[in-house]
């Protein structure tokens, strides 16, 4: 019998019918297949394998495909419940509560509205919802602006969020998967981030290497977790009860203060998890160059390119791929540039918030310039040959 | 909580706090309670740092002692005077940024149902004029729009009291307040109409004059939310600071300002109505057969 044709009672949810596997299996292991799909595909196909309870979504423009994705999804039964929110406030307000009713919680967004919804995102952390949004970096207004620039990052690095930069349609897949997982361990509990940069891979097609869809992560448990879901069937965790917690004296500031210090801590702690799933926080290459690249999301392909053209020039250049933003991967940042006489930092965005993190963490430890750039910005890409003349230019 | 984790493991009685071996011995949990019990159960809220003399705890009081099923409750709420009683309740209370209320609910409850399909969860928007009116509305009237099945009550005190005082979309024309130093130039918002146009399954105004009817009524918004819709009550609930009530004057002022222009009023569907008529005569005749035994 057609899908079509079948009665209410006869539809069976195709999420019902996925068989849950340990992640790690399903990372490391499992047979892959691999597929020429959009950035956005390669979301659609990471939510389908993910056991997602709720998504929530809004179609902010510059839009992607992935929330209307995720509808199919919920209609094939992939996904249990969504929704189209209000707008982002609502729609980033309205995750918040249901993560905090201990379901699997997804939603995505881009520029624009990732501002509009920034209270509630930024509120988060500090609530212990873990939940995947998953960000398209399509700039910020004004003017208005669609193209992609991933200059919204950096409102989200100080705000306890945990979050990952892909480089390409194969990392959106994998680090949105491993992002569920990390979130919801219990000395993790914290909302994630994976952000990838808009059209260059959303809307472009890559090779993305794939585990069977047949197979889906294991769901959430409401349980296990810093904060235990506020479902009434345990004591609830009481964040504003108290006066004392409420009101403007010594104690509430101090609560507060330990409060704050948790969420960072936990976010440091995650970097163990995050391991697990997609390996070391950096990737390197040449790791006895002198010179280096230092990069993250799509930029990294172009310096790869870069790195690679050098090689045929017998010039040896480093590259490092910074896979997670936060946790910032200080120690492994701090080893691999200890030698190191100059720094390139290739930005899609103006701010060049990258090498700020950087100068930040490298600051009196290690001898080398660090070079801020090159970037592009307001959707402008980056030609190799970009990052070749930065080198050249700089070596003059 | 559900009954269950509320009640203490054996051995563990003599540990818990009196106060919390009152509420699972004395307290409303599994049983309906009257108004006219007041004082002879364990409360859910009784400490509280509100004003004296406020109308608005008085209301939460009697709320809270009118929720069908505590053990399976969660309160939202957001900034504003209210949340100073309603946190202090034994009941899980989500308490977000302002105006994110019935965003955060609607959230909440879809989650419950997908992760309780077989237990229901009241869910409880209480929150004050501002929070859902002036930064809350479109949360508010999108919840409705989507006929999302939890109550929303607001705490009318016709003005923004926890922050000093200033003019409120639910103040009435011509009051003078902070924000509004020449009087305020526009009408107070028709919030009813609002919740009738976006088709709320019960709305009801009322003021605190009768805690019976306030207590049956708030009994029916949870209950009709649960099975048929989105429902609203707006409740006057005086600031009788703001509004230089005086403390002893603040239940005439009440009795006043409903005779004026806030008097008992309930709208509900045909189908709320079929639902609630149904419950409450099985209630009744529940009563009249213990009362026989």
């Amino acid at each position: 019998m057609s899908e079509s044709t079948q009665t209410k009672e006869e539809w069976v949810p195709k999420g019902d019918l996925q068989e849950i596997k340990d992640p790690e299996w399903l990372f490391h292991e499992a047979p892959r297949k691999t597929e020429f799909i959009t950035g956005s595909e390669a979301a659609r196909e990471a939510i389908r394998r993910a056991n997602v309870d709720i998504a929530i979504s809004y179609p902010i423009t510059p839009q992607s495909e992935t929330m209307q994705q995720a509808g199919y999804l919920f209609d094939e039964g992939y996904i249990k419940e969504y929704y189209r929110g209000e707008e982002e406030i609502g729609v980033m307000s309205a995750l918040g509560g249901a993560s905090r009713a201990g379901v699997r919680s997804l939603t995505a967004t881009s520029g624009p509205g990732l501002m509009r919804g920034l209270e509630a995102i930024s509120s988060w952390p500090g609530a212990r919802t873990p939940l995947v949004m998953m960000n398209m970096c399509r700039v910020i207004n004004t003017p208005l602006a669609i193209p992609p620039d991933n200059i919204e990052i950096s409102f989200l690095l100080n705000t306890g969020l945990l979050h990952a930069h892909a480089e390409n349609q194969q990392d959106f897949f994998d680090y949105s998967l491993a992002a569920f997982m990390v979130s919801e361990q219990v000395d993790v509990t914290l909302p994630a981030v994976v952000s990838v940069d808009g059209f260059f891979v959303t809307h472009a097609r890559g090779q993305v290497s794939m585990f069977d869809e047949k197979y889906k992560l294991p769901p959430r448990d409401g349980w296990r977790a810093a904060i235990p879901a506020m479902d009434n069937e345990n004591p609830p965790a009481r964040l504003s009860r108290d006066a004392p917690i409420q009101k403007s004296n010594f104690i509430s500031y101090h609560m507060h203060a330990s409060w704050q210090q948790e969420v960072f801590a936990a976010v440091e702690r995650s970097a163990k998890y995050w391991r697990k799933y997609i390996g070391d926080l950096i990737e390197v290459i040449n790791p006895n160059a002198e010179e280096f690249i230092v990069s993250s999301g799509a930029c990294v392909s172009q310096a790869r390119e870069a790195v690679r053209q050098e090689g045929e020039k017998g010039r040896e250049v480093g590259l490092i791929k910074i896979k997670t933003i936060r946790p910032w991967p200080k120690r492994e940042l701090l080893a691999a540039l200890k030698n190191a006489k100059r720094i390139f930092v290739p930005e899609f965005n103006q701010a060049g918030w990258l090498h700020k993190e950087l100068c930040s963490t490298l600051y009196g430890q290690i001898k080398a310039d660090i070079v801020p750039g090159p970037r592009v910005y307001g959707g402008m890409t980056m030609p190799t040959e970009m990052v070749l003349e930065w080198l050249e230019d700089y070596r003059k | 909580m559900s009954l269950e984790t509320v009640r203490p493991s054996p051995g563990y009685e003599d540990i818990l706090p009196i106060e919390y071996r009152d509420l699972v011995k004395h307290g409303q949990y599994g049983r309906d309670v009257k108004v006219s019990e007041i004082g002879k159960f364990k409360e859910l809220v009784e400490e509280h740092p509100m004003c004296a003399g406020c109308a608005m705890t008085l209301f939460i009081r009697l709320t809270m002692m009118a929720l069908p099923c505590p053990e399976h409750t969660i309160n939202v709420g957001t900034a504003g005077c209210g949340r100073l009683a309603i946190s202090q309740a034994n009941i899980p209370f989500i308490y977000g940024n302002y105006g994110d209320t019935n965003s955060v609910a609607s959230g909440l409850k879809r989650a419950l149902k997908v992760r309780f399909p077989n237990q229901f969860k009241d869910v409880v928007v209480m929150a004050g004029d501002g929070g859902l009116i002036d930064i809350g509305f479109q949360g508010l009237m999108h919840s409705w729009f989507r006929k999302e099945k939890f109550t929303t009550i607001m705490l009318d005190n016709e003005v923004y009291g926890n922050t000093g005082g200033q003019e409120s979309g639910m103040t009435m024309q011509g009051q003078v307040l902070k924000m509004a130093p020449r009087g305020k130039e526009v009408e107070k918002i028709d919030a009813m109409a609002l919740a009738k146009t976006a088709g709320c399954a019960y709305i009801a105004r009322i003021a605190p004059t009768n805690p019976a009817r306030v207590m049956r009524t708030i009994r029916r918004a949870v209950l009709i939310a649960r099975e048929v819709g989105p429902t609203y009550i707006q409740a006057y609930t005086s600031c009788n600071i703001e509004y230089a009530i005086p403390t002893p004057d603040v239940m005439q002022d009440a009795f006043d300002i409903e005779k004026e222009r806030y008097g008992f009023e309930e709208i509900m569907t045909d189908e709320a109505k079929a639902y609630i008529t149904e419950i409450e005569k099985k209630q009744k005749e529940l009563a009249k057969a213990n009362a026989k035994k």
